[in-house]
């Protein structure tokens, strides 16, 4: 008796010891100063990417931008028509057939999914195969444009075209569009379907008057995240032939017929052309960094609307 | 709607006959169902597709390749030497060295963000990663060629100024971390708060319930994350392309300081210059060989994964 209330003495007044105790945890402050220190770290990069870019084409972006966007591709970077017209024509193009292909046979195969899709070994193996093909990497696709599109359907394509290029970039983005839009279209609240059911709506009433409206916020994040992810990918357009060197041509925005001309070019490549000819001329550094900056305004501004768009609907539907 | 379009039994009451949508509604209900159904087989024939690109030039090169040429001194397809060890090293030492970047840096964050950041600073960081996920990877390469090379490789390592494999490793970690970051927090966010409250209970305190606690609940979570990355670095282009060293041929190497081409970069060596993917014999199919090779090593990394991500959910 006289030993376990020793016992319980002891333990009682280490308790309050404890507890009084001011002293700081000094293991756990350097444990959350080192995380903290991780991320800034992340954040710092970023940074400084943001800044050396800008600072290497800071002469051009400030000196001549619009004679950059509207020059063309030149053998030396001292030309004062150098620029990256063509390249902007080829990624307007890119994303066209990204916006016409891939977002309705993505949406599409998303509400397939959710709302129509038997429970069925077919129906997972669909949903695996997507998963699946979200994680290939991006140069395996321009090994499928290379063998299908350049090769097998030159008649259709041209060849190493605009729209071989095009419709490659398509499939690519179309797992991602499947599914960001399968999670927006898995957040509609069950009561939704069942009120619209209610007042005898049929299935697809149900889906075009609840689903795809409570969806569509979430949807169009998913459609300019895929979009950013489009326009900026370069290892596939590499294999489906964006020409190197000089094109023949400086096709305008709707000249149609250049969609299936042999040869183009677009953003990511001419950054890769130019750095890599800046081994033997310097200048097409500062080139290829103001062409970075028009890149990232573009695909940063659609991330920056998908975020937000997202948070925004995250708060307000709580 | 269909009700609208219900037929009425003169009598007054329904029958069953008048509950049937009328056969032109359903059929139209149909075809909307076949015509969605069509779209989502869509990506099983770009699947099919895939395989059939990848498999049917590889076989080419399986069945007529002189497999000395196959393991050499290194990577020059248009002379017909098709050394896929230098390829190979090269990846996995690109991939070695991003994890080691994107690891700590990924998981460090993640769990900062779980864990310790209050909602308001969380609200403020977690877009900014975000925005680093979206970055082009070319935009990456740029930066691991003109920043990464001269200010670290050189400086730290005393390696060259210009491309090399570690200049390009430290890339691709950069373009990982994001992604080791968000898979690492959803798996901590998934871990129960009762866990953490009952530890906190017990007297732990916090760094002992994030390290004790947290991440062994989240391990799987965090398994998932670290493959997911090494799959995505594997199969990471561009950086190494522009920031690696070689241009369309390489020597073997196995010294992070030199350059070389990693799988994805030996498939770009025949897309530059005019007489792109033409060459010498088996040059065009040697670019499926390899590729099948690197679609076989993401392929089992992902359903690995994939595994990784089911446990989590069954857990909780």
């Amino acid at each position: 008796m006289a030993k376990a209330r020793l016992v319980g003495d002891r333990t009682s007044t280490m308790m309050v010891q404890a507890m009084e105790r001011r002293s700081t945890d000094v293991r756990g402050r350097v444990f959350q100063v080192s995380l903290f220190v991780t991320l800034l770290l992340s954040l710092f990069i970023l940074g400084v990417l943001v800044v050396d870019v800008v600072m290497d084409g800071w002469g051009i972006i400030t000196g001549r931008p619009g004679g950059f966007l509207s020059g063309t591709i030149r053998s030396r970077s001292i030309d004062p028509k150098l620029g990256v017209h063509q390249a902007l024509v080829g990624t307007f193009w890119i994303a066209v057939f990204v916006a016409v292909l891939a977002f309705p046979i993505g949406i599409g195969a998303a509400v397939w999914l959710e709302e129509y899709a038997p429970k069925n070994r077919f129906a997972r193996f669909v949903e695996l195969n997507i998963r699946n093909l979200a994680g290939v990497p991006s140069i395996v696709y321009g090994l499928l444009g290379l063998f299908l599109f350049v090769e097998r359907l030159e008649g259709i394509t041209g060849g190493k075209s605009i729209a071989s290029a095009g419709v490659t970039l398509a499939i690519l983005v179309l797992p991602i569009v499947i599914i960001t839009a399968q999670e927006a279209i898995r957040a509609v609240p069950q009561g939704l379907k069942e009120g619209a059911y209610g007042v005898g709506a049929t299935k697809w009433d149900m889906i075009r008057s609840q689903v795809l409206p409570y969806a569509a916020p979430g949807i169009l994040t998913g459609t300019l995240l895929s979009m950013s992810r489009g326009i900026g990918e370069a290892a596939p357009l590499l294999l489906v032939g964006a020409v190197s060197g000089r094109l023949g041509s400086d096709a305008g925005f709707f000249d149609f017929g250049a969609i299936t001309e042999q040869g183009f070019m677009a953003m990511p490549i001419i950054i890769v052309e130019w750095v890599q000819e800046s081994g033997r001329d310097p200048g097409f550094a500062e080139a290829a960094a103001a062409a970075i900056v028009v890149l990232l305004v573009f695909v940063i501004l659609m991330n920056a609307t998908a975020i937000l768009l997202r948070n925004y609907f995250e708060n307000k539907r709580g | 709607m269909a009700v609208s379009n219900a037929r009425v039994d003169p009598s007054g009451g329904f029958t069953v006959e008048s509950l049937r949508a009328n056969p032109r509604q359903a059929r139209k209900e149909r075809l909307i169902r076949d015509s969605l159904g069509a779209t989502a087989l869509v990506s099983v024939i770009v699947s099919g597709l895939i395989i059939w690109s990848l498999f049917s030039e590889a076989y080419t090169f399986i069945v007529e390749v002189d497999w000395g040429t196959v393991w050499d001194i290194g990577w020059f397809p248009r002379r017909g030497i098709y050394d896929i060890k230098t390829l190979l090293i090269a990846s996995f030492i690109v991939t070695g060295i991003a994890m080691v970047v994107a690891g700590p840096l990924g998981l460090g964050a993640a769990i900062y963000l779980s864990e310790y950041a209050r909602p308001q600073i969380r609200k403020m960081l977690k877009p900014i990663l975000e925005i680093l996920a979206g970055i082009p990877s070319v935009v990456l390469g740029f930066f691991a060629l003109q920043w990464i090379a001269p200010n670290l490789v050189k400086t730290l390592f005393s390696g060259p100024a210009a491309g090399s494999l570690l200049a390009a490793g430290i890339g691709v970690g950069v373009l990982v971390i994001p992604l080791v970051a968000s898979i690492s927090e959803d798996a901590m966010k998934a871990v129960p708060m009762s866990l953490r409250e009952a530890s906190s209970g017990l007297g732990a305190r916090r760094v002992t319930t994030t390290i004790r606690v947290v991440l062994p609940a989240a391990v799987s979570g965090l398994m998932a994350a670290f493959i997911v990355a090494v799959s995505r670095a594997l199969g990471e282009t561009m950086v190494v392309v522009m920031a690696g060293g070689a241009a369309q041929t390489a020597v073997y190497t196995h010294s992070p300081l030199e350059g070389s081409l990693t799988i994805t970069a030996g498939m770009t060596s025949l897309a530059r210059g005019t007489d792109n993917v033409v060459g010498e014999g088996l040059t065009f199919q040697s670019l499926f060989f390899i590729g099948l090779v690197l679609f076989v090593l993401t392929f089992v990394l992902n359903l690995l994964s994939d595994r990784f991500v089911h446990k989590v959910r069954e857990q909780y």
